[in-house]
């Protein structure tokens, strides 16, 4: 007798989505001009069209920025900043359930993740941040920081309305104002954000959005009035961004890729360390910057923990993100699937073994079975590039010094895991890996209080904690 | 202008979430500012403080082990529920000190933003009073800051809300719990903020408010042995030497501030440090 | 006596067996339960985790007052726990104290109730704190007056001591006096062994040693069968499997109160052992006041409005 769940699908009534949208500028909903589609990945059906915002937009956009810092927002006590601050993350808090159904309505990812982790950490960091702006001469950053002015943010797909708060919340907190591009396909939290902002009565051009592509992304990149960048998305294109602000006076920190190794030592708590691994790659579809995709296994137990991760993995539920017992939802793009497609036939070039559990796809939408290949070396490209989906690629060690060689070996360093019940051998292996984040016996933990950057090509500076407010005030960190 | 005969309010003690009276029965009169009686305040008794340590001991459990996310939340929800109730402070600190409208309305907007000023603490303190401690050995060595447990703290006589938010918020935002004497002369402020607090989803016991006399409450403040500190912001110095001398017995930690510090939330922590070692 | 092969029942060889099992993280195991009960379970699959539910529970009346006519009551209600409505199954099991087993075992037989197994509990129960002669003898008692099932206590003392052979020693002696006669749940007491390491080691100790069912609590001490904790023993039984090829049953008891905390029992018993366990056969939930609340929630079901406690039995 088996125990089938009854669909349990959360009610798509909670949100109401426009036909059409604009842009939020100076306090406004204003038109756009062009718009493009934005699809709901799981059906491929129309949610709404989203405005291209081109260079008049843009340049409002900077000029509204501009205005409420110099007039208002530079003028204000942070003890007023903050409470609103206070004001927002209490009404995110309020329209919780409305934002997790639009977040998994417009990204794809299941109701249970937006609903249990995006939208509660998002209104924590609001929650969080609001409290420095009055206390910023305590943070260790100077007697009497200073804020740059205004800040041109952009964000990237895979946790939309989280991104927007750990950019919005800290440029605001420290005292800028900002203009902010949610990316492409995931516009629509960003704009009901926007609503939020009007509801706490946010001075008028405080918070600015902007919707578009890349080219919109560029020239905000490129706009002489921003003091500020914060960036989000591939290294590829932080890379670009870095070569852009060179000869500028622009301060810039860039969250970029990663390809963090998941270390398992042979004396981990294996029922743990597999829930973990699953954790490390496949929530979020593996559209996690700091995945864990390269799990690494000391020799001696990887028969053992691989035998116990393809089990667990037969459970994962993959399918209709709206319904509350998934587990893996949809890839967010067509275009994100291919490149998945794309790495995982490499992986099978190679001469990897790939293994998936038996997954029922549905047949509209993008979607991609959890997938492990083993076998893999640090030869291999797929133990080398970011994939960006849910596919692992498991590597083993010998002892634990070559672990930590082959974990650094690599021009990424956003994360890492490490798994042991030892406690001395845990703090030595992070103090031996160069990696921003390193979770031991845990994965894909995140809180507002906790730094988050990465080292090498993941990019610049911390987003969270007293160390992130370095990001948004003068004279601290990069010049 | 009506005929209508007003309900008037009985003024109780906070003690464990709930308004009992004072075991002992007794009151004593508080007038207005113009002579005119306003109400009948509990004399509180050695056994109400009593009665209030234990309930302030358990409650440190629970409050010590919640996030300070957690914390930061309830403080700033007291903030919301004061700040809907700020007319009826308002006219309780005019009529019992006589003092105006507008200075009145100053010293409530002032207590609720102080109270949202001390929300934003509790998850921040960490980061400023902790480290980690660069020593010269293979081991990892990180310095947090804890709450001490249970504290009682004599608020001034005046300004009888916001130094009683003083003597409160900073406490508590660490995690301890606190049992607050009220300012004598105007205590109308504290009572009706045990109203505010008992709205707040803050649990049970963490704040205890009595109403009394300094001289009768504060020596059995300092010689219980189940109190870790004491705030006598409140006292004058002649009282204070002497509480000094009969919290020695428990060796308590006792201080006096004046305005709002982060001093006030750290002093009343203690710093704890780990040593662990690295290696394979 | 082999032991599946696992020990030798040397107290060396299950010194050594018992320290190479694999630790566990308790904050990632409190994560993963929690996890698991996030599940939504509605309509048909609601309804069919209910009935489910209903035929797993172990009806329990161990208290000092207990009489023939509590005890006859019990045993009515197990066996149609609704009067009006004969599609709700009968429960797993009656569940007393040893000198009330014969007044079960006649009052069920007279009713119709023969598919109905008793249980006892045995060896000094809750405690655990008497001498070997005497639980052998509390054992053999109960199953000499028709006790189909002896739910038996390990004793606590002897585990914190480190005394683990003596431990497995106690078990295999219970177990040699039910024989075929009585299948063996081995209690843990978990509230009492508090971490889930402990949980995890006396799991793997009473399965070697002969247990049939591994069960949490006695229902006296709290916490009893939180989902962390059946989790971890749940694992242990999945695990045990696929070295011997044999499957023990769990028995969560205590702290389940209601229809929700059930159904979140079967949720980790399905996505940890997995459906095979999913019967009486395998699974029971040591309760009283659960099936009135199971009860209410079927009618929920069957009706479409909310239930009163009016409309169910008490015992």
């Amino acid at each position: 007798m088996s125990f089938e769940y009854a669909p349990a699908p959360e009610s798509r009534a909670l949100v109401t989505i426009k036909p059409k949208y604009g842009h939020f500028i100076g306090g406004k909903f204003v038109a756009g001009s062009k718009h493009f589609p934005t699809i709901n990945p799981a059906t491929e059906e129309v949610l709404s069209q989203i405005a291209l915002a081109g260079k008049a937009d843009v340049d409002a956009a900077v000029i509204a920025a501009r205005k409420a810092y110099t007039t208002i927002w530079s003028k204000m006590s942070g003890k007023e900043r903050g409470k609103y601050l206070f004001r927002i993350a209490r009404i995110m808090q309020e329209r919780a359930r409305e934002f997790a159904v639009l977040e998994t309505l417009d990204n794809g990812k299941p109701i249970r993740e937006s609903r249990d982790t995006d939208i509660p950490l998002a209104a924590a960091h609001f929650f969080y941040h609001a409290g420095w702006a009055d206390k910023l001469e305590y943070a260790g950053l100077g007697t009497s920081p200073k804020p740059l002015g205004v800040a041109g943010q952009i964000i990237p797909w895979n946790f939309p309305l989280l991104m927007l708060s750990w950019k919005v919340a800290p440029a605001l907190a420290a005292g800028n104002t900002v203009v902010l591009k949610p990316a492409e396909s995931t516009s629509l939290t960003a704009l009901l954000f926007a609503e939020v902002c009007q509801q706490a009565e946010l001075p008028a051009g405080v918070v600015n959005i902007v919707t578009g592509d890349g080219s919109t992304g560029a020239l905000i990149v490129n706009h002489p009035g921003i003091d500020k960048i914060a960036f989000t998305g591939s290294t590829e294109v932080g890379k670009i961004i870095a070569r852009a602000v060179a000869p500028t006076k622009k301060s810039v920190t860039l969250e970029l890729g990663g390809k963090a190794a998941n270390i398992v030592f042979d004396d981990a708590p294996i029922d743990e360390t597999v829930e973990g691994i699953v954790n490390g790659i496949f929530f979020n579809q593996g559209h996690v910057c700091c995945a864990g995709s390269r799990l690494l296994l000391q020799e001696n137990v990887a028969e053992e923990v691989l035998h116990k991760l393809k089990k667990r993995m037969e459970k994962i539920r993959v399918g209709d993100p709206m319904d509350k017992n998934t587990d893996v939802g949809a890839i967010n793009s067509k275009e994100q699937l291919a490149k998945i497609v794309e790495l995982a036939a490499v992986g099978d070039l190679e001469g990897a073994q790939r293994w998936s559990p038996k997954c029922e796809l549905p047949k509209k939408g993008f979607w991609f079975a959890p997938t492990i290949f083993t076998g893999v070396t640090q030869a291999h490209r797929i133990a080398r590039e970011e994939i960006f989906g849910p596919v692992l690629s498991v590597l083993t060690f010998r002892t634990p010094q070559e672990g930590i060689e082959k974990a650094n070996n690599t021009p990424f360093g956003l994360s890492a895991g490490i798994w042991s019940e030892k406690g001395s051998r845990t703090l030595w292996a992070s103090q031996q890996l160069r990696a921003g984040v390193i979770w031991a016996n845990t994965f894909n933990k995140f809180d507002p209080t906790s730094p988050f950057g990465g080292y090498k090509e993941s990019g610049w500076g911390r987003e969270g904690g007293r160390h992130g407010l370095a990001a948004y005030l003068k004279g601290v960190g990069h010049e | 202008m009506s005929n209508r005969i007003d309900v008037k309010k009985t003024y109780k003690l906070y003690i464990n979430g709930a308004f009992p009276r004072t075991e002992s029965g007794r009151t004593y009169e508080v007038k207005s500012a113009k002579g005119v009686f306003i109400a009948n305040p509990c004399l509180a008794s050695r056994k109400d403080l009593r009665d209030a340590v234990v309930a302030a001991r358990a409650a440190h459990i629970g409050w010590n082990k919640a996030t300070a996310y957690n914390r930061g939340q309830i403080l700033y929800r007291i903030a919301e529920m004061l700040e809907g109730r700020k007319a009826q402070f308002v006219e309780e600190i005019v009529v019992s000190t006589g003092t105006t409208k507008v200075k009145a309305e100053k010293e409530v907007i002032e207590s609720v933003d102080r109270l949202v000023w001390y929300a934003g603490w509790t998850d921040k303190i960490a980061s400023l009073a902790g480290s980690t401690n660069p020593v010269a050995g293979p081991y990892y060595n990180f310095t947090i800051p804890e709450s001490m447990g249970v504290v009682a703290a004599i608020a001034p006589e005046s300004p009888s809300l916001l130094g009683l938010i003083d003597a409160i918020a900073p406490i508590i935002a660490s995690g301890n719990t606190v049992i607050v004497l009220a300012s004598t002369k105007f205590p109308l402020s504290a009572m009706t903020f045990a109203e505010v607090l008992a709205t707040s989803d803050l649990p049970a016991g963490v704040v205890n408010i009595l109403t009394g006399k300094k001289e009768e409450i504060a020596p059995w403040m300092a010689s219980h042995m189940d109190i870790d500190a004491m705030d006598i912001s409140g006292v004058s110095v002649k009282i204070s030497h002497e509480l000094k001398v009969a919290g020695a017995e428990n060796l308590k930690r006792i201080h006096s501030f004046k305005g709002s510090d982060p001093a006030r939330i750290t002093t009343f922590m203690e710093a704890k440090t780990v040593w662990h070692p690295i290696g394979l | 006596m082999s032991f599946y092969g696992l020990v030798d029942g040397t107290e060396a060889s299950l010194k050594s067996y018992l320290s190479n099992l694999s630790g566990v993280d308790q904050v990632g195991a409190d994560a993963r339960a929690a996890m698991l009960a996030t599940r939504s379970i509605k309509t048909s699959a609601k309804r069919w985790a209910i009935d489910t539910a209903i035929s797993m529970v172990d009806l329990t009346t161990l208290e000092g007052a207990d009489t023939a006519g509590k005890v006859q009551a019990l045993c009515t209600k197990a066996v149609r726990p609704d009067p009006t409505d004969s599609s709700v199954p009968s429960v797993g099991a009656i569940c007393v104290y040893n000198d009330m087993v014969h007044v079960a075992r006649k009052h069920l037989d007279s009713i119709g109730g023969q598919h109905v197994p008793v249980a006892a509990v045995s060896t000094a129960f809750p405690s655990g704190r008497a001498s070997m002669p005497v639980k052998i003898l509390d054992t053999q008692d109960a199953i000499n007056a028709g006790a189909q099932e002896i739910d038996m206590v390990i004793d606590r003392g002897a585990f914190l001591e480190g005394r683990y052979i003596d431990v497995f020693n106690e078990i295999v002696a219970i177990k040699q006096v039910c024989a075929d006669r009585a299948h063996l749940k081995v209690i843990f007491e978990t509230g009492e062994l508090v971490t889930y390491d402990n949980v995890r080691k006396a799991s793997f100790l009473a399965m070697t040693a002969g247990a049939d069912f591994i069960k949490t609590s006695t229902g006296k001490v709290a916490p009893a069968a939180t989902p962390p904790v059946v989790l971890v023993m749940l694992e242990a039984v999945r695990d045990f499997y696929e070295m011997t090829n044999v499957r023990i049953g769990v028995k969560p008891a205590g702290g389940i109160r209601n229809t929700k905390d059930a159904i979140k029992q079967l949720v980790l018993v399905n996505e940890t052992a997995g459906p095979e366990w999913l019967n009486s056969k395998l699974f029971r939930i040591g309760a009283s006041a659960l099936l009135n609340d199971l009860l209410m929630q079927r009618m929920k079901l069957d009706d479409g409005y909310y239930a009163s406690p009016s409309y169910v039995t008490m015992d």
